[in-house]
């Protein structure tokens, strides 16, 4: 039972990651309906940012996690304004294959020897790890950092989406964008916001995965990326709580899958979790089936 | 009417003549070694992949489902036929029809139990349910050994008999390509696209739309599949990593680049994709050998910003073109 205790510990802490992750995917998913490949690169990148801003400015944790943030949500911007804004009206699958393309060069441009390099880097641990032991179980306190970042940071955007008044005209843009902007919203900077929301999340992922699992390189951001996807569809793409829900079944599922079946299944028993529910339930586990209208 | 079917009759003469003279030309080529043994792979592979992505143009292009997974299938091909053609000991040219025969029937039929479920998810959906149905079968891949040791699982299949050469590569490509016009020119073609164009309409009009998504699904990863097949016996070399989730989108990269529903867009795309990345590896001094893959997605970005429908866009050459009867 402790052992058990242990892995949901464990599967929160990786669940709280691609929740962070999943949020940008939804957010954009949900204003401009494009699978945004290149947010799991975002989300390398913010944890190269992190690292950096740790080993060689020597931040301290806090600062350096708002850096990274920063930085990944200016990418963020950068990205949709240069690769996605000229697609605004194209047919849906240039937009996916440019997103692939931005992918594929954030990627291979962050390999190159005088970017990030190809190798695998240790990441630094800003401050000693702690263990507290409550009964049976072992807590770090790398954990409850991972854990709490990740709460506050899903709060801050619950409370902007539905309280502020970018949060409400967000929100309106994603159910509706012709009449959105007929209300005099400003679609370019909605879409912009949304990018640098989602991105600036994927950053703290990013530093978050990065002192968790101390192990980064240019290519990491892939499966990550696509479970947090996978994630955010579990619980129905484009609604905040629904990406909570999915990241946090996604983690649990795969460090459970790990512990008791074989590691070598995560990945698949992780797939075919959502092979089911999407046959099962087809908008998610939070999604409302909509009725096809000639 | 007579004279429009002289017409017809004597193009399609000058596209076997063309067909044969290319065929020749490359033959010849090869055999007194002006195109050396590295190129004459890079021109198979060429050939396999333009099999490979008709398969997933038929799936997305004509018929408008959204799959992610084409490379599982091509691995289900690739190792399918490794497999048979290993452990019979089938080590003449001749025999490799049976191996792609298992490969093509194998691809099928697990397209067949796996499509009938997931084909009823729309567009996004579909293309997650596919991309998930491809890591699955990664992963399988990479535990294979568990079950049956000479599928090499993580290891990778070694000792796969070289079997593949130009002729069957490039019989099968214009096989693969004159079946996929005949079928898009047929009845169960037209509600093959109908399905694309507006799948309310099409079964309000009496089209079965499960079946013919299922057909669909079904024979583009029969393609897949034999290109598996080709692909295996041409590297004699198998890993998991071969038919990962990147090899999906490669695929579909071609399919969009070349034009969606083009099939000579995809010809063309298919054949510049493999001689631009293989050129660029060529062309490039060494020191800055590592930008091939920088460059690359550049390009790709570039391409839809500029040409958002694919080069070709929705056209063909006029062989391939869709032939609409003349009434009175």
């Amino acid at each position: 039972m402790s052992s058990f205790l242990q892995q949901v510990i464990n599967g929160l802490q990786l669940g709280s990651v691609y929740a962070l992750i999943a949020l940008g995917y939804t957010l954009v998913y949900g204003i401009i309906r494009l699978i945004n490949f290149a947010h799991g690169d975002v989300f390398m990148v913010g944890a190269y940012l992190g690292f950096y801003a740790i080993l060689r400015f020597h931040m301290p944790f806090p600062i350096a996690l708002l850096f990274a943030m920063a930085g990944a949500g200016l990418l963020g911007i950068i990205i949709e304004k240069l690769a996605y804004r000229p697609l605004r009206n194209a047919p849906k699958i240039a937009c996916l294959i440019t997103a692939l393309g931005v992918s594929l060069f954030l990627e291979n441009f962050s390999s190159l020897k005088f970017v990030f390099g190809p190798n695998y880097l240790a990441y630094p641990r800003p401050f000693p790890v702690v263990n507290f032991n409550i009964g049976n179980v072992t807590i770090s306190n790398i954990q409850i950092i991972v854990f709490c970042v990740a709460i506050v940071l899903m709060v801050i955007l619950q409370l902007f989406v539905s309280k502020t008044k970018t949060g409400m005209a967000m929100r309106a843009v994603s159910f509706d964008k012709s009449t959105a902007q007929l209300m005099g919203i400003n679609i370019d900077y909605i879409i912009s916001i949304t990018f640098g929301i989602g991105s600036a999340l994927a950053g703290a992922g990013g530093v978050l995965y990065g002192i968790a699992y101390p192990q980064i390189n240019p290519f990491m951001g892939i499966m990550p990326g696509l479970k947090a996807f996978v994630a955010a569809v579990l619980g129905g793409i484009g609604i905040i709580p629904g990406a909570m829900l999915g990241a946090g079944i996604m983690g649990m599922v795969e460090v459970l899958t790990s512990a008791y079946i074989s590691s070598a299944m995560r990945d698949a028993i992780a797939f075919l979790v959502l092979l089911i529910v999407l046959l099962v339930k087809p908008a998610g586990l939070l999604g409302k089936s909509s009725i096809e209208k000639v | 009417m007579l004279k429009l079917n002289i017409k017809n009759k004597i193009s399609k003469i000058k596209i076997i003549l063309f067909c044969i003279v290319l065929y020749l030309l490359l033959q010849v080529l090869l055999s007194t070694g002006i195109i050396n043994s590295y190129w004459q792979q890079i021109i198979c592979y060429a050939g396999i992949m333009t099999i490979s992505a008709l398969g997933l143009n038929l799936i997305y292009g004509f018929t408008g489902q959204f799959s992610l997974g084409h490379a599982a299938f091509f691995g289900i091909g690739a190792y399918t036929s490794a497999f048979v053609i290993k452990i019979a000991h089938l080590n003449n040219t001749f025999y490799l029809i049976l191996g792609l025969i298992a490969a093509g029937i194998l691809a099928g039929l697990i397209a067949y139990v796996i499509g009938l479920p997931i084909l009823r998810l729309r567009s996004d959906y579909l293309g997650i349910a596919t991309l998930g149905f491809g890591i699955i079968i990664k992963v399988i891949f990479d535990n294979a050994d568990a079950i049956l040791p000479v599928l090499g699982g993580s290891r990778g299949m070694i000792g796969i008999p070289k079997l593949t050469n130009f002729t069957w590569v490039f019989v099968l490509a214009i096989l693969g390509i004159v079946i996929l016009r005949n079928l898009i020119n047929s009845a169960p073609g037209r509600a093959l696209i109908s399905v694309r164009e507006d799948e309310i309409a099409a079964e309000a009009v009496g089209v079965n739309t499960t079946k013919y998504k299922t057909l669909g699904f079904v024979i583009g990863s029969v393609y897949a599949g034999v290109a598996g097949g080709l692909y295996a016996h041409l590297y004699a070399f198998l890993h998991p990593s071969n038919f990962d989730f990147l090899k999906s989108i490669d695929v579909l990269l071609i399919v969009v680049l070349g034009g969606m529903a083009s099939i000579s867009g995809t010809i063309f795309a298919a054949v510049i994709w493999v001689f631009i990345l293989e050129g660029l590896r060529v062309v490039l001094p060494e020191a800055i050998l590592d930008w091939r893959l920088v460059i690359y997605p550049l390009l790709l970005i570039l391409i839809m910003i500029f040409r958002p429908s694919g080069i070709f866009g929705s056209r063909e050459i006029k062989f391939l073109a869709y032939h609409e009867e003349k009434t009175k």
